[in-house]
């Protein structure tokens, strides 16, 4: 089962590659010219996104590298504790849903100091895996069609980011074990 | 309440600076962000134009009609208030499936061309539909087979193993999609009867 997903994950981009082109041209469709056509909203649609996304990501680079979030990772520390949540493994927690590429270089420093394989590191993996870096997806999502008010949108995604590590945390320590 | 996490981080960040004495990380910090926002937007260029060509290909052999017929029933319990033929429920389940086959680079794309036709079934522009917060939940929530880019790093550290976590991470994915569904819901019914 696992072979066969991750077999069609790696022929995914190919056959697409293929069939899309390939299915067009039988319905007779210049497929070149519509290639270009559509690949021309690209660009302005990634420019677009310059501000929303630099807005974004100076908040947080502030907000981690000057120790702030340190500071906050201290305060959460006894009700970790009290849940019985291992304490290392806390920054990822909070790491995730704010900046994709601090929770990565975040999990791939507990696969240096735990390895991959240890419970720390198949928690890491799993919690990285699971859920997506919700503040960058809504920033790109809502910034590309220009949407100021956002309504609920940053609650569900963040309560859905909990659920995640919640659940990571019980299936990894039911299925692995400590 | 992107505007007070947005005020929450740099207020924090500045006055943590201040009191550990070096305002200097504050000013480093701050322009880091902006050129690795810059560099994320650059690097979204290569991927957004060879999709958005792809899709557009796609759309005009109307493959994605296919697609929203096929896959219609989720679909129209998702997004009640999209009409069952129109174009964002093609690019809404090109974007769901492409997360599911860990393809993120696509789903990008594909997610903000549904955002777009969702934005022209939206009254009022600058506020989100109902169907662009669900369609922003399923995407946080990301429902994904196979987790590839951890995988990738885990072989990259040495694992025995590195696809044992895809059970473990199927299951938390499905129990955080589930639970965004699930509020996303319970908002939206708020919402439109308070609308």
């Amino acid at each position: 089962m696992l072979e066969t997903i991750s077999f069609l994950s790696k022929i995914m981009i190919p056959a697409i590659l293929a069939f899309i082109p390939l299915y067009a041209a039988y319905r007779k469709i210049p497929v070149y010219e519509s290639f270009v056509e559509g690949a021309k909203e690209g660009f302005p649609t990634a420019i677009q996104l310059i501000p929303h996304l630099v807005g974004m990501m100076v908040a947080v680079s502030v907000f981690r590298e000057t120790g702030a979030l340190q500071f906050y990772l201290g305060l959460f520390k006894p009700l970790v504790a009290w849940v019985g949540f291992p304490e290392e493994a806390l920054p990822l927690g909070l790491l995730r849903p704010i900046s994709g590429s601090g929770s990565l270089a975040f999990a791939e420093s507990i696969f240096r100091t735990h390895g991959p394989d240890s419970y720390l590191g198949r928690l890491a993996s799993t919690v990285q895996g699971s859920t997506d870096t919700t503040l960058y997806v809504l920033t790109v999502y809502f910034g590309a069609v220009g949407v100021r008010r956002s309504l609920y949108a940053v609650k569900v995604g963040l309560f859905a980011d909990l659920c995640g590590l919640v659940a990571s945390w019980w299936v990894v320590t039911w299925v692995f074990g400590m | 309440m992107v505007n007070y996490i947005w005020l929450f981080m740099i207020v924090s960040g500045v006055v943590a600076g201040v009191i550990q004495g070096n305002v200097d990380t504050v000013t480093e910090a701050a322009l880091k962000g902006a050129k690795d926002g810059v560099a994320v937007c650059l690097g979204l260029i290569s991927i957004l134009v060879f999709w958005l060509g792809m899709m557009r290909i796609a759309q005009e052999a109307g493959l994605l009609e296919k697609l929203a017929r096929i896959l219609g029933p989720a679909a129209r319990f998702l997004f009640p208030d999209v009409p069952r033929d129109h174009p964002a429920m093609g690019y809404i389940l090109s974007n769901m499936s492409a997360n599911l086959f860990g393809l993120g680079n696509a789903a990008t794309p594909m997610g903000l061309k549904a955002m777009e036709e969702l934005q022209k079934l939206n009254p009022d522009p600058k506020t989100a539909s109902p169907a662009m917060c669900t369609l922003l939940a399923l995407n946080t929530s990301s429902l994904t087979l196979i987790p590839t880019t951890i995988i990738g790093i885990r072989m990259e550290h040495g694992s025995a193993n590195p696809t044992e976590i895809i059970g473990t991470t199927i299951f938390a994915t499905c129990c955080s999609t589930l639970a965004a569904i699930l509020l996303d819901r319970w908002y939206r019914t708020r919402w439109t009867a308070k609308e």
